[in-house]
């Protein structure tokens, strides 16, 4: 009986340590670099995909905010990174980051600490509603972005003044944004298994036990909200910086829709659900939805709704029991 | 009754839902590690007490007082921390957690640990050895690793009860411990309650009467949001009153 | 346009807003559930009454009542044996699943029938105009401000003076209660959800001519139902009614003098006012 407390915690204080197949999603990134040299563009949307799929699973798996806005912070940092490029010279690409990162932690950190004392529908409607006036607003100060055109043709420095912005073949942009990836990652697996995180998955799990115990419940969902959006906000600059340009489609409601729905078909609350969904979403959009578009929509329609009715932990958490059986077979934890 | 103030007071303790009264001019002492009861019919307004003492819910009027001091307008965290905590009729847990995870979520909490966003949860060495040392108290050690879903609701209880204690509290309330479970196992948590620290005050809402007059050296009998009747198990066991109002079968049969 | 065509033009605007929104509002705020597809029974409706015109030379009104009892039916139908499963489950689940169930409408509208715009012939005495007294309007937009105040009176009555909707109303404040007094709920939802639909059906059929139609209308003008439920507060035909007339003729004025910041307007006053009144202008605190 003294065993089963003790090793609990063991397992418990082990838990945040490296897994040897944690190393695959970047050796395949890596891989995938000289596998597929003339598909990097498209690895470039990918990876700041997962970096987007990563901020919301922060708030979204972790602190189970459910926001139809995230969309908002990523526009914001695709359109500081933008703004700033085309109207003030601003266009060293770690410091334009910097900015949108700042930019739309400002705006989480605002919009969170008042809408976040609300939940349910009338949260899921403030962060609609919070979204749509950014995207009006884009949609207006058509002086500053370009209006429903948007601003093309961005240019950026050297990255580190060392690596030119490759417009062909999207070398540098790739390995850009895996660099990127990889430090944000690393950022937000500390965050999920330090005890803030910890407490994050409390509120999730039980908010009333949470306020209960004598957390400041308000303000961890605040934090965890800035810094998510902090996080869209690098994947929105990253991708005007990638790609050069940026327009209306980076805010609304199909982008907030869409990384919703990669992160839930990857699985939520899981860290890796993120790498999972989107790569597996794109990669079956990029094969299927140019030759039959409607089709691809029915499809993810009908996928949505059995995920919802039979496998709401996605792709990863259909994974888990056979993992866990291979675990044990081999003798594992 | 002593003169010392008491760890937990209430003044003249008012709550209404809407029309109904569920709070009626309470007036209440908790003694320093008492064994206090409260009993009354179901919809007195026990549980509502409970968070009124807690801050879960503001009272329309009255005071609450921790060691004297007015925590009326206090909210519920700050309560945690000056050593209030309860458990839930209807258990709150995290579901999806292990139980130790449960426990050293409260443990985190109270040792300001909670916020702690760079060093990872299982390396908070204090967290976890108190963690451990309240379930094993509890006599959770074997379903520590187990999630709380896949728990029997009798050691969902017990976790209510590590939880509360992981706060280290001075005033423990317990709303209804026992409720849920089959009176063969109710045995279980009632020992553990039995075993808390001495210096712990707790108000405990039961229902068996045997449990009550066992456990109790005082106890308050609330019926529609009012204070009946207080006073010791004797006291109460012979005040005609209570014997017609409430207890009556209870006791005769 | 003069301060009463601008007014009519506006309520006619509220009142399909209105007809489509209600059924959300008495939904959600009866089941609890986030219902993002609502908008896409709204489209149904539509199509439906374009099929029924175009290929069983049904009449205007005839395709009309056709809309609201096809789409009923097909929502009872998907109530009793999908949305049921949901309603204990969380808002996020109730997002997915909805969100879904409109991709899946609107691929098959856009399969079947096509992603061009549809329109709806009006029968020809809705449109001309007609003579007020103080003002000549479009008989069209009489029509639909006619029809949306004639169901606002014809819910209130139901709401306020029948046993159904005593049941709704008690069921709608407390579920629990409404259950152990002998409510059969889950019957009582599956007959507001398909009537709740069905009239969202006819808004879509009716409105047709004021909001459009095609294959995109349910994402479109999502935030629009969501909002003027919001504002209107859950389960409250009323505030329903004052939210949609009150949006729909900020929106027509605005369009017109602002023809790019209204909308953001109407979104910046939803968001000040959700902050400060949670439940809604009309919802009851707590509700
Ligand atoms: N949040 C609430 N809103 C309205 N009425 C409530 C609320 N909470 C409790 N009540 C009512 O207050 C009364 C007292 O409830 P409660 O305190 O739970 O009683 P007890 O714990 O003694 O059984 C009951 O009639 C209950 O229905
Ligand atoms: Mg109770």
């Amino acid at each position: 009986m003294m065993r089963g407390a003790a090793a609990a915690a063991e397992a418990f204080a082990r838990r945040h340590r490296l897994r040897w197949w944690e190393a695959l999603p970047w050796i395949a990134a890596l891989a995938a670099f000289f596998v597929f040299p003339t598909y990097l563009s498209f690895g470039t949307q990918l990876l700041v995909t997962v970096l987007f799929a990563l901020s919301l699973d922060l708030v979204l798996g972790y602190a189970g905010i459910v926001t139809l806005g995230h969309a908002a912070f990523f526009g914001a940092g695709a359109y500081t990174v933008g703004m700033l490029a085309a109207h003030a010279g601003w266009n060293e690409p770690l410091s334009g980051l910097a900015a949108a990162a700042a930019v739309a932690a400002t705006i989480g950190f605002l919009s969170g600490l008042v809408l976040l004392r609300t939940h349910g529908l009338t949260l899921l409607m403030l962060t609609l509603c919070t979204m749509a006036l950014l995207e009006q607003a884009a949609n207006m100060g058509a002086a500053w972005t370009g209006g429903f055109d948007g601003i093309p043709g961005l240019k950026f420095q050297k990255i580190l003044g060392l690596f030119e912005f490759d417009v062909l073949y999207f070398r540098t942009q790739y390995l850009y944004a895996l660099a990127v990836l990889f430090a944000c990652f690393v950022l937000v697996r500390t965050l999920v298994y330090s005890s803030f995180g910890q407490s994050l998955t409390g509120v999730r799990e039980n908010v009333l036990r949470m306020h209960a115990v004598g957390a400041p419940v308000r303000t961890r969902l605040v934090v965890a909200y800035t810094i998510s959006a902090a996080l869209a906000g690098v994947a929105g600059g990253l991708f005007a910086q990638a790609t050069g340009f940026v327009n209306l489609a980076v805010l609304g409601l199909d982008r907030s829709a869409g990384v919703m729905i990669m992160l839930i078909l990857g699985g939520y609350g899981r860290l890796y659900g993120a790498f999972v969904g989107a790569v597996a979403f794109l990669l079956l959009e990029h094969v299927l939805a140019k030759a039959y578009p409607t089709a691809w929509q029915l499809g993810v329609g009908v996928l949505l709704v059995l995920v919802a009715l039979y496998a709401r932990n996605g792709i990863l958490g259909l994974a888990e029991p056979l993992a866990r059986r291979f675990a044990a077979r081999r003798g594992g934890v | 009754m002593s003169g010392a103030i008491p760890i937990l007071e209430t003044r003249g303790l008012c709550k209404a839902f809407g029309a109904l009264e569920v709070a009626r001019e309470i007036d209440f002492r908790l003694e320093r590690g008492a064994r206090h009861a409260l009993i009354g019919p179901n919809g007195a307004g026990k549980t509502t007490f409970v968070n009124l003492l807690t801050g879960v819910l503001a009272p329309s009027r009255g005071q609450v007082l921790l060691e004297g001091e007015d925590v009326t307008h206090l909210p519920q965290a700050k309560r945690v921390k000056r050593g209030i905590a309860r458990t839930f009729q209807i258990s709150q847990l995290f579901r999806g957690l292990t139980v130790l995870e449960n426990v050293a979520i409260a443990v985190a909490e109270r040792m300001g640990a909670g916020g702690a966003m760079l060093k990872p949860a299982g390396a908070h060495r204090e967290v976890l050895d108190e963690t451990i040392r309240l379930v094993e108290m509890l006599k959770l050690g074997d379903d520590a690793g187990r999630r709380i879903g896949e728990l029997p609701y009798g050691r969902q209880r017990l976790v209510e009860i590590a939880i509360a204690l992981g706060l280290a509290p001075r005033v423990l309330l317990l709303d209804e411990p026992a409720a849920g479970i089959p009176s063969a196992e109710s045995h279980i948590i009632l020992d553990a309650i039995a075993s808390l620290p001495a210096e712990i005050a707790i108000l405990i809402i039961e229902h068996d009467m045997d449990v009550v007059f066992r456990f109790a050296k005082r106890i308050t009998v609330m019926v529609s949001g009012a204070v009946f009747a207080e006073g010791t198990p004797a006291e109460i066991a012979a005040n005609r009153d209570v014997r017609a109002v409430y207890l009556g079968s209870a006791l005769d049969g | 346009m003069d301060i009463a065509g601008v007014f009519l033009g506006g309520f006619a605007a509220g009142m399909v807003l209105f007809i489509v929104s209600v059924g959300l509002s008495v939904t959600m705020g009866l089941m609890g559930f986030v219902n993002l597809a609502h908008g896409g029974f709204a489209m149904l409706g539509g199509y439906t009454m374009v099929l029924a015109m175009k290929h069983a030379g049904l009449g205007f009104v005839a395709a009309l009542a056709l809309a609201f009892v096809a789409v009923a039916l097909l929502a009872g139908l998907l109530e009793r044996t999908l949305y049921a499963r949901l309603y204990r489950a969380g808002e996020l689940d109730q997002v997915l699943f909805t969100i879904g169930l409109v991709f899946v409408m609107i691929a098959a509208i856009t399969l079947g029938v096509g992603p061009e715009t549809q329109t709806i012939r009006l029968p020809d005495w809705m449109r001309g105009e007609t003579d007020l007294g103080f003002v000549r309007y479009r008989t069209y937009s009489l029509v639909v401000i006619a029809t949306g105040v004639a169901l606002a009176l014809a819910l209130w009555l139901g709401f306020e003076r029948t046993r159904f909707g005593a049941r709704i109303r008690a069921a709608v404040d407390n579920r629990r209660m409404a259950a152990s007094l002998g409510v059969d709920v889950g019957r009582l939802f599956t007959v507001t959800f398909a009537i709740g639909s069905g009239l969202a059906a006819v808004g879509g059929g009716l409105g047709a001519e004021i909001l459009g139609l095609d294959p995109n209308y349910p994402l479109r003008y999502l935030a629009y139902f969501l909002i003027v439920v919001a504002v209107g507060g859950l389960g409250r035909v009323t505030g329903v009614f004052f939210a949609a007339l009150l949006i729909g003729v900020l929106d027509f004025v605005l369009k017109i003098h602002f023809p790019k910041g209204g909308t953001m307007f109407i979104y910046a006053l939803t968001l000040v006012l959700l902050l400060a009144r949670p439940q809604g202008l009309f919802g009851r605190k707590g509700a």
